[in-house]
């Protein structure tokens, strides 16, 4: 390599800037021109960009002639980091005189660009999963990729625990499967990932073919962190649960006054608004010098926002994970946390986001909303030195990823079911799909579903004679799937425009069907006076109120991580023994006190049972401290075997430390029926019933249901007539259960709570844990400081083993007494 | 479940019908036919048997009750003429005595070459009674003193207790000005109603009629 003119080249240009490039970088040129595929695994702020971006150029510039069409498709999971780096990639080959075009392509895309770009391809593209595949449902998409060389999956490790990584592999696999067929084999797949705890998985994900060389870089590069806590004067300051720390904003004011530009992380869209209203009250002066950004702001205004945080013109945004990944904002040398980040890895990368320049050190302040979160700041202060970072756990077996992946080549160029059978068989995901899978998948686009269930009158997914290739024929199909390819399911969304001109962003539908005209709502910082809807837009006014609701997004929460859950456990011991150094632990110390005074602080070795019973009726809760994914499950299984015992109704509701069941009946409960109910016997089965007997499931396919285009969604802003369509995914969920068994996507339902949520091991080994440590059970009059958290949160289940009309005679009772 | 409205004895069923005894008059609403079909050739895959299994559980209320006359108060059909509107029209062989009424809803929108050949009398917009006023939309009712019995909202009720824990399920709705039929047809939602204590919801489970 370092003889060749590509080579030269570069390092005269990087001399000339006073720069040299990094070991690691060199190292991924040379195995990417000598054919290899890989991984970069590199911490943010350190050209990981460049270690990949000018392999492809120095390639290009060792051709003699220039190399036309689409050379490098960089794929990106969010809109807001395709604009930088196209930046970055236009300035690096004006300066090399290299007469390449950077395009980016996804849902921000003018419709005028989208047309050139299909005139003439820019060779180097970025794109999001969906903009990609929307590329395939194209006609005539097959003979883009002729020339391409590389395929980069930036911020890989983002998108591997998704749906949309599934999107990735499927998109690879075809457009490998076009070279293939074309006779060309010079396409290399690299992926780019911050560290994560299965990095040889990633990349066995991104490039799952044995035979292709394959090689992981690791920078070793260290990024400096120092982490700090908000700490209250007191612990009374801070509320037990459900607010939203506003208390202590006023300890974030110096810290904004003496930083040039503050990142503020917020876990809500909501909680962002009704943050960014408060900082303005308590300091007036902030006005125009603070602004907000998420995800439902309207792009003008979000473009403006990145522009001025480049050029320093803002001293602080507060945002969502709409800012998370890697975009280089110099100015910012601070980051603050509210609230907890539930995860080791997106705190690092959050605290990433400050002191970007390789050799700074990053700060992150973390500021607690509710008084646990002090312990979680430990816990996580604890987990960032020992590199205790968590696995991103890829997802398989995703059949409506697949369903929606089909239709989506059927709706362009058409597809060989052999040819793509063979290419889906390849991927991470699907290497274990069986054939009577991949016939009931064909049959389910081609005829509705199997042979045994009648479906007359199917019309989708049709084989064209001519060719033997099978596609969608109806432009309504079509235009319809092309509207709603992805996995990120959300609730109908309606842009927000102003009366006089001017969008402002975009709100749910539930929430704005709930306000009367002439009422007031926050979105983007403004106060907005609600007028009408016209047309699938929302029109409003400037509002004269100084006070306004925020809308709440129904966005997924985030659940506890394993690594801090275990961290967190040990942590609880060391409060109250003191023994330990650390601030937050002394500060929440009183908290505890109150814990052990009114029932008991579980140790390590203890699982706590707490029994209250009050007007609302019988409480039971536990605290595993396993994370909210898993005492979901472990709620339904114990709820599931205490009904068991006798007809009994519950609700369950759980947080990351514990889960509780009401119930208006009495709840069983002793030593031996303790051990029974958290017994790791008979686990699957039990579980399996608890599943099938609580909503799940149901859950689940409300998301599979949208992407595998069973119910539309509709598009963001984008009316579409859908006439005598209107459907819930519930519906589906009880008509397939009723006259359809057999269907994969419910299975998949059923599954995905299983593999995913479950996490059997960690499940079964919580449950040996129990077993073998001390179960303590207390009576306490009055909710805990552990109990009350989770007594307020609004997700309820019901689980039931009591006759139905009983039940209702019951509740009747309760309701008009 | 045996009930009395404007002094006339009526039998609700957990088959989603209503039973007017001495009229011999079986009324259901929102019956759908074709819509699962036509969620198919839009490429939606919804199984025939769902429209089978309506017609079924239509044919056993028929022979159950033995009307003179089956009223359909509505939405009738789905969409365009599609299979499903044929299987309904050999369906309707096994019972040539029986008179079919529909009550045109806003869905009801075919030839009224096809209502003929059906042997389907049309009234637009309601079938009246001495006492009652067979409407699809109970707020369009122009008459007076007859008591109006719609559809068209496929009316569901929620029960909730201390406990946090719902239950929800399809409704017969019967209030001072009014009363409400559920949606025959079981590929449809529900739209919530909340009721006052002096208006009458029976809820239908599984198994039977109860009165919340």
């Amino acid at each position: 390599m370092k003889k060749s003119a590509g080579y030269k080249r570069i390092i005269t240009w990087l001399k000339a800037n006073q720069k040299k490039p990094f070991e690691f970088q060199l190292e991924a040129w040379e195995h990417y021109l000598n054919g290899y595929s890989g991984l970069v695994n590199a911490p943010t702020g350190f050209g990981k960009t460049f270690s990949l971006f000018l392999a492809v150029v120095i390639e290009g510039l060792n051709q003699s002639k220039k190399q036309k069409g689409l050379q490098l498709i960089w794929i990106t999971p969010l809109r807001s980091l395709a604009k930088d780096i196209a930046r970055a990639m236009r300035e690096v080959l004006t300066e090399l005189d290299l007469d390449w075009q950077v395009g980016v392509r996804n849902g921000d895309t003018s419709a005028t660009e989208k047309l050139q770009q299909k005139k003439a391809m820019p060779e180097v593209l970025l794109i999001t999963p969906e903009s990609l595949h929307l590329l395939l449902a194209q006609k005539g998409s097959s003979l883009l990729f002729k020339n391409l060389k590389c395929i980069v999956a930036d911020e890989w490790h983002e998108l591997l625990g998704s749906k949309r990584g599934v999107m990735v592999e499927l998109a690879i696999s075809r457009i490998k499967g076009i070279q293939r067929a074309n006779g060309l084999l010079h396409l290399r797949v690299w992926g780019i990932s911050a560290t994560i705890g299965n990095i040889d998985e990633a990349l066995r994900v991104i490039e799952p073919d044995p035979t292709v060389k394959k090689i992981i870089i690791r920078a070793n590069l260290k990024k400096k962190i120092e982490i700090k806590s908000i700490l209250p004067d007191e612990i009374e300051a801070l509320p037990w649960a459900g607010h939203l720390g506003l208390k202590l904003a006023h300890k974030l004011l110096p810290i904004i006054e003496k930083s040039k530009t503050t990142l503020i992380f917020i876990n809500t869209r909501g909680q962002a608004e009704i943050w960014y209203q408060h900082l303005l009250n308590i300091e007036p002066e902030l006005a125009g010098r603070i602004a907000i950004h998420h995800g439902s702001i309207d792009y003008e205004l979000r473009n403006w926002i990145e522009d001025s945080l480049h050029n320093g013109l803002l001293k602080a945004v507060i945002a969502t994970s709409s800012l998370d990944l890697g975009v280089d904002f110099k100015p910012v040398d601070t980051v603050i946390q509210i609230g907890s980040p539930k995860g080791v890895a997106r705190f690092l990368q959050r605290a990433g986001r400050s002191g970007h320049s390789p050799g700074e050190t990053s700060k992150i302040y973390f500021m607690p909303t509710h008084a646990l979160e002090l312990v979680e700041a430990a816990a996580i202060k604890e987990a960032a030195k020992t590199e205790n970072i968590e696995s991103r756990e890829p997802f398989v077996m995703i059949f409506d990823t697949l369903v929606q992946y089909l239709v989506t080549l059927a709706v362009g160029d058409g597809f060989d079911d052999q040819i793509i059978y063979e290419e889906v068989k390849n991927t991470h995901a699907f290497e274990l799909i069986l054939p009577e899978e991949w016939i009931w998948l064909m049959q389910f686009i081609t005829s509705g579903g199997n042979s045994l269930t009648a479906y007359n009158e199917f019309k989708k997914v049709e084989k064209d004679e001519t060719d033997g290739l099978w596609k969608v024929k109806s432009r309504q199909i079509a235009m319809r799937h092309r509207l709603h390819i992805g996995t990120i399911v959300s609730d109908a969304m309606l842009k927000v425009k102003f009366i006089s001109g001017g969008y402002i962003g975009m709100i749910e539908e539930y929430f704005i069907s709930k306000l009367k005209a002439g009422d007031s709502f926050t979105l983007a910082g403004r106060i907005l006076e609600f007028i009408q809807i016209k047309e699938m837009t929302v029109m409003v006014r400037r509002s004269k109120q100084k006070k306004a609701i925020s809308p709440s997004w129904l966005g997924g929460r985030l659940p506890l991580s394993s690594n801090l859950g275990a961290v967190l456990r040990k942590k609880y011991n060391e409060v109250l023994h003191k023994n330990h150094q650390e601030e937050e632990l002394d500060i929440v110390h009183p908290l505890f006190l109150v814990q052990q005074e009114r029932s008991h602080v579980p140790q390590s070795d203890e699982l706590l049972i707490e029994m209250i019973n009050n007007k609302e009726g019988f409480h039971l809760f536990a605290y595993p401290f396993e994370g909210r994914l898993v005492h979901e499950i472990l709620a339904a299984l114990v709820a599931y075997r205490l009904s068991k015992l006798l007809p009994i109704t519950f609700s369950i509701a759980m947080n990351d430390y514990g889960f509780e069941l009401l119930s208006d009946t009495e709840i069983p409960m002793d030593d031996a029926i303790a051990y029974e109910v958290f017994s790791p016997k008979n686990l699957a089965e039990d579980i399996t019933l608890s599943i099938n007997s609580t909503e799940m499931a149901r859950r689940k396919f409300r998301d599979i249901a949208c992407i595998s285009g069973l119910v539309f969604q509709g598009y963001p802003g984008k009316y579409v007539s859908n006439k005598h369509l209107q459907s819930s995914a519930g519906l589906f969920f009880d008509v397939f259960n009723d006259f359809d068994q057999h269907n994969l996507l419910l299975r998949q339902a059923y599954e995905e709570v299983f593999y995913q949520q479950l996490e059997e091991p960690r499940l079964a080994a919580a449950l040996q844990r129990i077993q073998q440590s001390n179960i303590v059970i207390t009576y306490p009059k009055r909710f805990t400081p552990l109990s009350f958290p989770i007594k307020v949160d609004s997700l309820r289940a019901n689980m039931s083993s009591e006759e139905l009309e009983q039940r209702i005679e019951r509740m009747k009772k309760e309701v008009f007494k | 479940m045996k009930i009395t409205i404007r002094e006339e004895e009526l039998i609700l069923a957990k088959e989603r019908a209503v039973y007017f005894i001495h009229r011999e008059l079986l009324a259901i609403s929102d019956f759908h036919i074709g819509k699962a079909a036509h969620f198919r050739k839009a490429g939606l895959p919804v199984p025939a048997t769902t429209a089978q299994s309506d017609l079924q559980r239509l044919s056993s209320l028929l022979t159950q009750y033995q009307p003179k006359t089956l009223l359909i108060n509505g939405d009738m059909f789905h969409s365009d003429h599609n299979q499903e509107i044929d299987d309904f029209g050999k369906w309707k062989e096994n019972f040539p005595s029986i008179d079919l009424v529909l009550v045109k809803g806003n869905h009801d929108k075919q030839d009224e070459k096809l209502y003929q050949e059906l042997g389907i009398q049309l009234h637009d917009p309601s079938y009246c009674t001495d006492k009652f006023c067979f409407i699809h939309e109970a707020f369009k009712c122009k008459e007076k003193n007859l008591y109006p019995i719609s559809g068209h909202i496929h009316p569901g009720i929620a029960i909730y207790n201390n406990a946090k824990q719902r239950l929800k399920f399809p409704c017969f709705y019967f209030g001072e000005a009014y009363g409400i039929l559920p949606a025959f047809s079981t590929f449809t939602g529900l739209s919530l109603i909340k009721a006052k204590s002096n208006e009458q919801v029976f809820a239908i489970t599984p198994n039977k009629v109860i009165k919340v």
